[in-house]
């Protein structure tokens, strides 16, 4: 065999190499692509999204009453707080608190506080102690483990580690909240 | 299936082969441990094709199942949901409906293909079995899934076939009794969807089972070939990778080039129209029309005057391909050696493929128009009967009196007696 | 062989072709008008003007027999509409929405997310409005009423002209010997030339926002147009997508061709047996 003859042979291997691994690499794509319906699928339905974010009109909630909604499958509390509950929740904000955060955070605007109603220990719904400010700090109370938030859903005592949840979310006007 | 002459390169492969030789049976069933024939041809992509499709069926099925809802009152609108707000559900459900459609093309073709080459033939006719059996499993199967979408030819579809078996009415009542057994109910209904929605999703499983008997039964006299002689010495053979699976996947991916044509620019071609309307039990279509694939049997079943004995003739005519292995008795195997039995195949072909047509077409329709006319139910009785004459009269008394042409030596031999030719 | 397959091809599609010959011919001897709809063919895309027109003929007319369960407002997106645009016009319409605390039924305004309300609540009430008959949920007729055939594709009856034939093929009397009954109406384009449904449309029945002169065939080919999107609303990605599948897919064809061949190269001739 001549040099010449092995230098054509081997261009001609290189050649086919590259074929084969340039074939490949397009098959791969190709598998990738395909399943990524495959996996796509099971993220949320258009009909899903389009009930991951609510609008609720809170003119009818009369002053120190707790509404219960649901967002995202999870129980959103609006509670509009009285003057004196504001001030209590304001009072408070140096007590000695697991999660500390002042009263004004909590809340966009103070009389209306808007928080996820699941407990941040082990996912329970809290029960309202809220309208005879009963219990140690007149606001949340979880009967699955005993933690307890008070009226700006702070926790106070108890397993849980952070304060309730606050969503994301938006006024659209004085009284409609946009969540999600 | 595969032999054991596999050997694993690593120390970790070794190790693991050593307690599970799982590689090894992949490497000699579908890897460079199984030799196939060299002269295999373009015909043998189908094979591998269908269990494309079986996997593309199964998990587009499987993913379906988490987005819908086997309820009469739901059903229709789950499908609709699919098709509208799940992510690339369009895509999903009309690969489904039209991979149905794709997958018997690919089976007629393979089971075809068989039967031109003498495949069936010993010593392969256990693998001509299990084939069929696929085969019938497919066409329950594939009968159960269109009832899920719960449309009108869901219900109406639902409705004819199960009543067939109604036929079998031995003793007073004995018909009743069965169809209240298969409806779960005095007709069809939920409880009928819920089953038929449990076996659609059991039924693909068990065709996987009886596929994987069919490879085990293909590798052990190894695959048929266009000559139809065995494959004996080491020239006749080549492995399996690569050269068989560069072609498969050349084939696949020509397969997937037409198969797309259909999911993206004519998604509903192969369905019917009618489907898209909710199912309603008071209201029965015009006409009612089973799928494409069942339509030359649904001939055969509307050609019969009397119920029973149409039911029976239908069921035999898919039966018959069973004894098809005896019927034949003809030494040479490949139609490509015996040009009366390749004559009388196509023939088979035409009239199968007219069957069909004429199972769209009311029995009173018109089909030739010579002065008198003649309508479909006399031609689907004269294909019928040609139908059977094929499987009772021509294959037995053609495959024993035909002069055939003289078969190579070997498969080695063709090759360079072709490659001396030119 | 190869010759065979060719004459078995040939032989198959004449066959279906007369199938198909024989489906649209049958039936009724008036011939269906064929419209070249700017969505059909493998590029088409939905005519949103007119999409957004057959969405006013459907709520200023059809919708008052017709349903449209499938659809939500938040489809209405690919109308072209933005979302204020969609909320605002879900609000026009009013949901029940529980009772209040004396017990009386409580309305809601309509949200995106809800979909377009029934006319009648029940079958019964809509024959019982409907003299009997009852009238066809919109969403899905933009692909129930096709036939569709793959080897004539010029036999195909399409449901947009389906749809629009119906609505302007209205004889204000039978043809004579026609026996037709009390409110029955003769169409040309209706199975058996008797449909329930009085003519909806008539010239200027809407006035259209785009200022499109609303005659009867501008109305019929919008609100058709309108219901194909209903039936198939993400024909346009499915094209999209198909496009590039195609594409892409034939060129890995043609690599795998080669591989394949460069594969063979040596057996295919015989040369490992010499």
């Amino acid at each position: 065999m001549t040099t010449n003859d092995q230098i054509e042979h081997e261009e001609e291997v290189t050649r086919r190499n590259f074929l084969y691994v340039a074939t490949g690499v397009v098959g791969a794509v190709g598998v990738v692509s395909a399943a990524w319906p495959l996996v796509d699928q099971m993220n949320p339905s258009a009909d899903v999204l389009a009930l991951a974010s609510v609008e609720v009109d809170m003119s009818s909630i009369p002053e120190g009453q707790t509404v219960k909604v649901l967002w995202r499958g999870k129980p959103i509390f609006i509670r509009h707080r009285t003057a004196k509950e504001i001030a209590r929740g304001v009072s408070e904000d140096n007590d000695p608190m697991k999660d500390p955060a002042l009263d004004k955070d909590r809340a966009q605007k103070p009389e209306w506080l808007v928080m996820i109603g699941i407990c941040t220990h082990l996912g329970c719904v809290p029960l309202d102690n809220t309208e005879f400010q009963s219990g140690e700090y007149g606001g949340w109370y979880c009967p699955c483990h005993g933690s307890e938030y008070d009226i700006a859903g702070r926790i106070r005592k108890g397993p849980a580690p952070r304060n309730l949840e606050i969503p994301k979310y938006e006024y659209l006007n004085d009284t409609t909240v946009k969540i999600g | 299936m595969g032999s054991s002459t596999y050997v694993p390169k690593s120390k970790a492969g070794k190790w693991f082969e050593e307690r599970l030789p799982i590689m090894g049976l992949i490497h000699g069933t579908l890897g460079a441990g199984y030799n196939a024939p060299r002269n295999l041809n373009y015909w043998w992509n189908f094979g591998s094709l269908a269990g494309f499709m079986l996997v593309v069926q199964i998990l587009t099925g499987i993913i379906l199942v988490m987005h819908y809802t086997p309820h009469v009152d739901f059903a229709f609108r789950a499908v609709e949901h699919i098709m509208r707000d799940v992510n690339y559900g369009w895509l999903l459900r009309y690969t489904h409906s039209n991979g149905a459609s794709m997958f018997f093309v690919v089976v007629y073709i393979h089971i075809l293909r068989g039967m031109y080459f003498g495949s069936y033939k010993s010593p392969r006719e256990v693998l001509w079995f299990l084939g069929l059996v696929i085969y019938l499993l497919m066409m329950a199967t594939g009968f159960m899934g269109y009832v899920l979408p719960w449309g009108q030819m869901s219900f109406w579809g639902a409705t004819v076939i199960t009543n067939l078996f109604g036929a079998f009415n031995f003793y007073d009542g004995m018909g009743d009794s069965i169809l209240h057994l298969l409806w779960g109910g005095f007709s069809v209904d939920n409880p009928t969807l819920q089953r038929f929605f449990s076996l659609h999703y059991l039924l693909p499983f068990v065709i996987v089972g009886v596929v994987i008997l069919h490879i085990w039964a293909l590798h052990l006299p190894g695959s048929n070939n266009p000559l139809g002689i065995d494959a004996k010495g080491p020239g006749d053979k080549i492995p399996f990778h690569p050269y068989y699976t560069a072609k498969d996947a050349f084939g696949l991916s020509f397969f997937i080039v037409i198969f797309a044509l259909f999911i993206f620019y004519m998604p509903n071609i192969m369905g019917h129209p009618d489907n898209y309307i909710e199912a309603n039990p008071m209201v029965t279509p015009s006409h009612i029309v089973p799928e494409w694939y069942y339509l030359p049997f649904y001939t055969i079943l509307k050609a019969v005057p009397d119920k029973l004995f149409g039911v029976i003739a239908m069921f035999s005519s898919i039966l018959i391909f069973f004894v098809l292995p005896w019927l034949d008795g003809s030494k040479v195997r490949s139609a490509k050696f015996r040009p009366a039995t390749a004559f009388f195949f196509w023939l088979f072909i035409i009239n199968a493929i007219f069957l069909g047509y004429l199972g769209t077409k009311l029995p009173s329709a018109i089909i030739i128009n010579m002065g008198g006319g003649i309508d479909a139910l006399t031609l689907g009785r004269i294909a019928s009967v040609l139908y059977f004459a094929y499987f009772i009269v021509v294959v037995p008394l053609v495959s024993r009196m035909e002069s055939t042409k003289p078969v190579p030596t070997s498969i080695a031999q063709s090759v360079l007696d072709a490659r001396k030719e030119g | 062989m190869l010759k065979i397959v060719k004459n078995i091809g040939l032989a198959t599609m004449i066959i279906l072709g007369s199938v198909s010959l024989a489906y649209a011919s049958g039936g009724s001897s008036y011939e269906l008008k064929k419209h070249d709809w700017p969505h059909a063919g493998p590029f088409g895309k939905f005519d949103k003007a007119a999409l957004q027109r057959g969405l006013q003929v459907y709520k200023e007319v059809c919708s008052a027999c017709h349903s449209l369960n499938m659809v939500a407002f938040r489809e209405l997106t690919a109308l072209g509409y933005n979302e204020a645009e969609v909320k605002a016009f879900a609000a026009e319409y009013e949901f029940l929405d529980g009772t209040d605390d004396e017990g009386e039924e409580k309305y809601r305004k309509g949200k995106p997310q809800d979909y377009f309300p029934a006319p009648f609540t029940s079958e019964a009430e809509a024959r019982d409005s409907n003299n009997g008959a009852l009238p066809p949920d919109f969403s899905l007729l933009g692909k129930s009423r096709e036939h569709l055939s793959m080897f004539t594709p010029w036999n195909s009856i399409y449901s947009e002209d389906y749809i629009v034939g119906i609505l302007t093929t209205y004889h204000e009397e039978a043809p004579h010997g026609f026996e037709i009954s009390d409110g029955m109406h003769f169409n040309e384009t209706f199975l058996g030339n008797k449909i329930a449904m009085a003519p909806p449309l008539s010239d200027e029945l809407v006035e259209y926002a785009d200022g499109t002169k609303a005659t009867t065939e501008q109305m019929a080919q919008d609100v058709a147009t309108f219901m194909y999107w209903a039936a198939e609303p993400k024909m346009e990605a499915r094209k999209e997508m198909g496009f590039k599948v195609i594409i892409f897919m034939t060129i890995l064809t043609i690599m795998l061709y080669f591989v394949n061949k460069s594969v063979w190269r040596k057996v295919k001739k015989g040369d490992d047996l010499v």
